[in-house]
């Protein structure tokens, strides 16, 4: 028995770590002036880099499962969970200084997001419904607050509340699908219930019932439509770098229980969900992309883009295949990457009591800083899918997956419907490139987060142009994974 | 010299001293820039000869190949490797870009090494394009192109140029996307990007037609063909002369010539099926936009309704299917590369010296640039294909293998000689001839010798291809057999299997 916990622990040592860590983070906080900050910062990034040694230490092939298959780690998890480092680490390096600018440099923002990360790392490795819902709870109550984290900003306070109200009720719909699985298949580990809808179908009624919810639940929290309206509302509201949380690390654990649920748990219902998936696929290319157009605030418009990416992830997850799921973990890890960039930008131009979010604020950066403009175009070029940026290969990937699984007509589709994403993305370039600068006023950004920022944004670019080991990276965590 | 690498070097250096340019932009003066990009283009041209010189003309098939596998899981390989449709496009376009670097010479004065880096970094894209033996490869240059263009249009274009140059992106992005749909329905058929798999595919009819019509959206936007062609005379207008020279000479081809490399050869009974529907729009590109360039008032936009319509006798020419034909075409490709860039190039010319294209505002302009006049009169002769110019070798090659077709097809072709001279002549006569309009014009100062020297060389290079030809046939010559016989030995002319 002691054996056993002692094995079980082991695996769970990077979440360990990044708890207790956070905890160490609050507390020294307290004890600490304002003007030692720098501790905080540098304990968070410690965690970070402690948990990526923690994850990669025991770096195996292997499927290993720990607390009565509740938890599992496998290489899935392990490529995620290094993935959420990576971006945790970018996010507390782009927001330090805007952050200090708005005087919301504290303590709580570092547990929270810390808090979030355990949520998350929870959520990538859970292998029970109830697990599955324990991390995504860990995750989004650590949202919630952290929207709201600008207590005397108006706007935050409302979209924190608009998100926390319709979370809530996603998270109702969730349980309440998992609970009619669970009535279907008295179990709520995934494996069992994968085998038991494999070996004496149940009620089918039931089931289908229950995976509605499910997927209307996964939905609202991937923020695909029908299930998007808090997205753009959120991201108007709350601080740019808190948006930048949202939109990026998140969508890593929301597509693995995505994956988890649907691809492995209930793979045998594939039939079912297919279609729900195809539906939601099809609307957020189409909703995000055209509605993206009208939008004369950045973020918003980040926004419908985000749903639009969400929209092309759905789509390589319907495919139902190995190579569909691995072209979609490609997507939203390079999503993920991109979308860090086009944030952190949008902090640089912003400065102490100038929020950058109109689309006009973006003109004629290319005379102000020629290189920021030029990340920004990498950025812009990599989100539309434009070669030979990661985008491109993403856009692909997701295509050739679906193309393969028959659904010829859709790539048509989408492929239109990214004609039309280009439209916006290339206003930015328009903006930036061909309209005289209407600020004149330098840009103002610390080393550190210039050469991150700028290495960050080439590595689109470069990825792009030796994707191989990245693709294959992708592949294995999936094959590894999913069976 | 060792010539294994020779296309990566083609490609790369040009790519990699603009980088450079851009990279230092902001420590070098104005005139270092433009020197430094003259001399780099100057590089790129000359490491781009040997492809002639050293090139087995007897033999059709890929030479100089370079192959490594790149992105494996996908089988994408950096494959390259030309024929004779690809070596003389590879040298118009480094040729181009140092006619493009030399006539920019004054005429920009704004971000002068951004600018002339984009033109550097563009003719290594689309010397990639042409030598990418990989459709994926192929795909990745084609788009990338775009990037340098839709910024050089963007920045250094006149007043209506964003308008310009989101239509040029989006109209070729459109094609472009629907082209990658077709590789990739040809990547799972054959589980390989490279091209030469893709001619074997052996694909139905139905399948064929598909990949066909997706390929053509891609290459009738960028050739351009009626009725796809609308965002070329807006582009043409508002892009600055080297953006022009550029569009005209270079990237016009690319789409002729990805017909001849991607859509006919992969699709060959599509191609023989579509045949009617594809000389009808050819028809219509040659004798209704020739119509609609008589009236154009300013002599930009009239010239590039002039491009659409010579481009109109290279598809014409491709699919008439036979070697006369095909090499017309070809012909005419090149020749068009060279008239074009000439007739940008002059009006270039007078844009700098008045600020304006209005055909009304000039009048009498040989009295003051005799020189000048006389080339642009040579010009105007040349496209609207007089004998003894290349505008004429080209046009007649490809309405003798209409004769053989149809008699009906080759009268309306051959029409359009007289609405080619009617466009070309009249504006001569209203441009040049007459007497000066205004004190303006009275004034104006004849040609520099940097101005001379890039107008003579094209009209030497368009007397030599219009009196030799054979400098560019004897290239394509064996490579179109080859294409020929490609295209009769998959499955026969005569009857058309409607399998799927």
């Amino acid at each position: 028995m002691n054996q056993l916990i002692q094995s079980d622990l082991s695996l769970i040592f990077p979440e360990i770590f990044v708890l207790s860590m956070a905890m160490v983070v609050l507390m020294t906080d307290l004890f600490i002036k304002p003007s030692m900050r720098w501790i905080i910062f540098a304990l968070s990034q410690f965690t970070l880099l402690g948990g990526a040694y923690l994850t990669g230490q025991n770096f195996s092939h292997e499927t290993q499962f720990a607390f009565s298959n509740m938890f599992v780690r496998d290489g899935l998890a392990d490529f995620l969970k290094m993935v959420s480092y990576v971006g945790t680490s970018l996010i507390f390096f782009y927001s330090r200084s805007y952050m200090k600018d708005r005087d919301l440099y504290r303590g709580e923002y570092f547990a929270l997001v810390l808090f979030a990360l355990l949520g998350m790392m929870i959520m990538i490795s859970s292998h029970n419904m109830l697990l599955i819902y324990m991390g995504l709870e860990i995750l989004s109550l650590c949202l919630y607050s952290l929207t709201a984290l600008d207590r005397d900003n108006q706007k935050a306070t409302e979209s924190a509340i608009k998100y926390f109200v319709l979370g809530a009720l996603a998270s109702g719909l969730l349980l309440y699908g998992m609970s009619m699985i669970y009535g279907a298949t008295s179990s709520l580990d995934l494996n069992v219930i994968s085998t038991a809808l494999l070996n004496h179908p149940t009620d089918h009624a039931i089931l289908v019932l229950g995976l509605v919810f499910v997927v209307a639940g996964l939905a609202f929290k991937l923020g695909a439509v029908p299930f998007q309206m808090w997205v753009p509302d959120v991201y108007e509201g709350s601080p740019s770098s808190i948006a930048m949380l949202i939109s990026s690390v998140p969508k890593l654990a929301a597509f693995a229980i995505t994956l988890r649920i649907l691809g492995d748990g209930l793979q045998s219902m594939m039939v079912d969900w297919k279609q729900m998936m195809l539906i939601m696929a099809v609307l957020s290319i189409g909703i995000g992309n055209i509605t993206a157009i009208a939008q004369t605030n950045i973020k918003r418009m980040y926004a419908y883009s985000t749903i639009s990416h969400i929209g092309f992830i759905l789509f390589g997850l319907m495919s139902g295949t190995l190579n569909g799921y691995a072209s979609s973990l490609f997507y939203v890890v390079s999503y993920m990457f991109m979308t860090l960039v086009s944030f952190a930008i949008l902090m640089v131009m912003s400065r102490k009591n100038f929020e950058c979010e109109k689309l006009e604020d973006f003109k004629g950066l290319n005379k102000r800083n020629p290189w920021y403009a030029f990340l920004m175009l990498i950025t812009m070029l990599s989100m539309a899918g434009v070669p030979p940026t990661i985008g491109f290969y993403a856009k692909f990937m997701v295509l050739q997956a679906a193309f393969d699984a028959g659904f010829a007509t859709f790539v048509v589709y989408a492929v239109m419907m990214a004609l039309v994403g280009m439209f916006y993305y290339m206003r930015i370039v328009k903006l930036m490139y061909f309209d005289e600068p209407k600020l004149k006023s330098k840009l103002d950004v610390p080393m550190d987060m210039q050469w991150i920022l700028s290495a960050n944004a080439l590595a689109l670019l470069v990825v792009g142009l030796v994707p191989h080991t990245f693709m294959e990276a992708t592949t294995q965590a999936v094959a590894l994974s999913i069976h | 010299m060792n010539l294994t690498h020779i296309l990566s070097y083609s490609i790369w250096t040009p790519i990699f001293l603009g980088s450079l340019i851009l990279l230092l932009s902001g420590k070098m003066s104005d005139t270092q820039a433009k020197w430094f990009s003259l001399i780099s283009s100057v590089i790129s041209f000359l490491i781009t000869i040997p492809l002639y010189t050293a090139f087995d003309f007897s033999f059709g098939q890929f030479q100089f190949q370079e192959f490594f596998h790149w992105i494996p899981a996908f089988h994408i390989n950096y494959h390259l490797g030309v024929d004779g449709f690809a070596v003389p496009l590879i040298l118009l376009t480094s040729f181009t870009t140092v006619i493009v670097v030399i006539a920019s010479w004054r005429s920009i004065e704004d971000r002068v090494a951004q600018y002339m880096a984009a033109f550097l970094i563009m003719s290594g894209l689309m010397i990639g394009v042409f030598s990418a033996l990989d459709a994926m490869l192929y795909y990745i240059f084609w788009e990338a192109m775009l990037i340098p263009m839709f910024l050089v249009i963007g920045i250094w274009g006149g007043p209506n140029r964003i308008y310009a140059t989101i239509k040029f992106f989006l109209y070729t992005v459109l094609g472009s996307l629907l082209m990658l749909v077709a590789f990739i329905y040809l990547y799972l058929h054959t589980h390989s990007f490279e091209i030469v798999n893709f001619y074997n595919a052996g694909l139905g009819l139905y399948p064929q037609i598909f990949i066909f019509l997706a390929l053509f959206m891609a290459f009738a936007v960028k050739i351009p063909m009626w009725p796809l062609h609308t965002w070329l005379p807006d582009a043409h207008v508002e892009a600055p002369t080297g953006g022009s020279v550029i569009l005209a000479a270079v990237m016009l081809k690319l789409g002729a010539y990805s017909f001849m490399r991607f859509a006919m050869p992969i699709a060959p009974d599509a191609a023989i099926y579509l045949k009617d529907f594809m000389v009808t729009l050819s028809l219509i590109a040659i004798l209704y936009i020739a119509l609609i360039a008589i009236v154009q008032k300013d002599m930009k936009k009239l010239i590039a309704y002039s491009s659409i319509s010579h481009m109109g006798f290279v598809t014409l020419g491709l699919f008439m299917f036979n070697a006369i034909g095909i090499e017309g075409a070809y012909v005419q490709m090149i020749s068009h590369g060279f008239i074009s860039a000439a007739m940008f190039l002059s009006v270039g010319v007078l844009y700098d010296r008045l600020h304006t294209r209005q055909i009304a505002d000039y009048g009498g302009v040989i009295h003051a640039m005799p020189v000048f006049s006389a080339f642009a009169v040579f010009f105007a002769m040349a496209n609207c294909g007089l004998p003894g110019t290349s505008g004429f070798v080209g046009e007649f090659m490809v309405i003798m293998s209409a004769m053989q077709n149809n008699f009906w097809i080759a009268m309306i072709a051959a029409s359009s000689l007289i609405f080619g001279a009617a466009y070309s002549l009249w504006m001569v006569k209203r441009v040049f001839y007459g007497a000066p309009r205004n004190q303006k014009i009275s004034a104006l100062k004849d040609i520099s010798r940097r101005e001379f020297f890039i107008l003579s060389i094209l009209a030497v290079l368009i007397i030599l291809v219009g009196v030799y030809p054979r400098v560019i046939t004897d290239m394509t010559n064996a490579t179109t057999a080859q294409f020929l016989e490609h295209m009769h030995l998959i499955k026969p002319v005569t009857s058309l299997p409607l399998d799927v």
